[in-house]
C-alpha cells in the first residue's frame, strides 16, 4: 500500500433546517466524493446530520496566531457591541 | 423437523445479513485508515440490525419460543442458510469491497422489491434495509472504481477479487421450491425481476473501474440449504463462543 498521505478535508454538518453548517472535524480522503462518504461514516453515526459539506483543508486561509492581539484585542473594550442591553421577549424564542 | 417456507425464507435472509455483518466487523481495528474502519463498522452494524429484526420475526413465525439470540448463537453450521458469498474470507481490502459490491448490487434492489411484499413485517424490515444497502452499494462501487482504475497493484488486486468471487454471485438468483411458493403468494421476491438491475449496476461500475467480468459459467451453490464452505465453521466458533462456553450469559 502507498504510504503517501491522502489529502485532508474539513467537514461541516448542518444538523437542522434553518441552522448553519458547523465545522466538526476533518477526514483524509483521495477526492471529494470519498471525502463526503468518509465524513458521513465518521461524523454522522448518531443522527447528527441533514447536510454535509467537505472542503479541502488547503483551500482555507487562516489568520496568523501571531496576529491575534492586533486582530482581536481591540474589540475586547467595546462591550456596547454585545446585544446585552435589552431583553428578548420570551415569545421570540430561539435567536 | 419440518419448517414452514416463511420461516426458512426469513432465516436465509437473517443468516446472510448476520454472517456478512460479522465478516465486516472483523475489520474493526484493522482497516487501513480510520475512515474505512468506521465505514466497515457502520456497514456491519446495518447488517446485524437487519439480522436481529429478521431473526426475531423468524422466531415468531416458527412459534417454538426461539428468540433472535437462540437462532443466532445456538445453531450449527449445517443449520445456517446464508449465501456462500458472504462467508468468504475478507482477504485484502479489494476482496472485501468486491464482496460488498456484489452483495449490495443485489441486496439494494432486492430489499426495494421485498418492501412491497404482502408480508407486512418483511416489507417493513426491507424498507429500512433498502436505504442501508443503497449506501453500501454507493460506498463499495466508488471504492472499486478507484481500485480498478487506480495503480497497477490496486487494479490487479481488484481484478483478482472479482475473479475469485464471481462464482458465488449466481447463488443469489437461485429459486427453490420453498421460495417458488412464497413468490407466487406475493411474499418473497422473485430474484429474476431484480437481476437486470444487478447486471446493469455491475456492468457500469466495472466498466468505469476498467475491470473485466469473467465469463459466466460455473456457479457455487448450497449455502441456502446448509451446505457451506469450511469458512463458516470458523466464523461460528468465533461468533458463538461465549454462548457455547457460558450458556445463557447476559450483559
Amino acid at each position: 500500500m502507498s504510504e503517501k498521505n491522502w489529502p485532508l478535508w474539513e467537514v461541516f454538518i448542518r444538523t437542522r433546517n434553518g441552522l448553519s453548517h458547523r465545522h466538526v472535524g476533518s477526514v483524509h480522503a483521495v477526492d471529494a466524493t470519498m471525502a463526503l462518504q468518509a465524513a458521513r461514516d465518521v461524523y454522522t453515526r448518531r443522527g447528527e446530520g441533514l447536510s454535509l459539506w467537505v472542503v479541502p483543508s488547503n483551500a482555507i486561509t487562516a489568520s496568523d496566531p501571531d496576529d491575534k492581539d492586533m486582530l482581536f484585542e481591540p474589540t475586547a473594550s467595546k462591550i456596547y457591541r454585545h446585544p446585552t442591553f435589552y431583553e428578548i421577549p420570551d415569545d421570540v424564542g430561539h435567536m | 423437523m419440518t419448517e414452514t417456507p416463511l420461516f426458512t425464507y426469513t432465516l436465509r435472509l437473517a443468516d446472510t445479513a448476520l454472517i456478512l455483518g460479522h465478516r465486516l466487523s472483523e475489520w474493526v481495528g484493522h482497516a487501513p485508515v480510520l475512515e474505512e474502519d468506521l465505514a466497515f463498522g457502520n456497514m456491519g452494524l446495518d447488517l446485524i440490525g437487519q439480522a436481529r429484526a429478521l431473526y426475531t420475526y423468524a422466531g415468531e413465525v416458527e412459534d417454538r419460543g426461539r428468540d433472535e439470540d437462540q437462532l443466532a448463537y445456538l445453531r450449527d453450521a449445517g443449520e445456517y442458510k446464508n449465501l456462500l458469498l458472504v462467508e468468504q474470507p475478507n482477504g485484502d481490502f479489494a476482496v472485501t469491497m468486491m464482496r460488498q459490491l456484489l452483495y449490495a448490487a443485489y441486496a439494494a434492489p432486492f430489499h426495494g422489491a421485498l418492501a412491497r411484499s404482502r408480508d407486512a413485517t418483511l416489507a417493513a424490515i426491507a424498507a429500512k434495509a433498502e436505504k442501508e444497502m443503497a449506501y453500501h452499494l454507493r460506498h463499495s462501487a466508488e471504492w472499486i472504481i478507484r481500485l480498478g482504475d487506480g495503480t497497477a497493484e490496486s487494479h490487479r488486486r481488484a481484478q483478482d477479487a472479482l475473479d475469485e468471487l464471481t462464482p458465488y454471485a449466481g447463488e443469489m438468483f437461485e429459486v427453490d421450491g420453498i421460495e417458488r411458493a412464497l413468490i407466487e403468494a406475493g411474499i418473497a421476491v422473485d430474484p429474476a425481476t431484480i437481476r437486470p438491475a444487478f447486471e446493469r449496476t455491475l456492468d457500469e461500475v466495472l466498466a468505469e473501474a476498467t475491470l473485466t467480468r469473467p465469463a459466466g459459467g460455473f456457479s457455487q451453490t448450497g449455502g441456502r440449504s446448509g451446505r457451506h464452505s469450511e469458512h463458516l465453521g470458523y466464523i461460528l466458533a468465533d461468533l458463538q463462543f461465549l454462548q457455547r462456553a457460558y450458556p445463557g450469559a447476559t450483559w
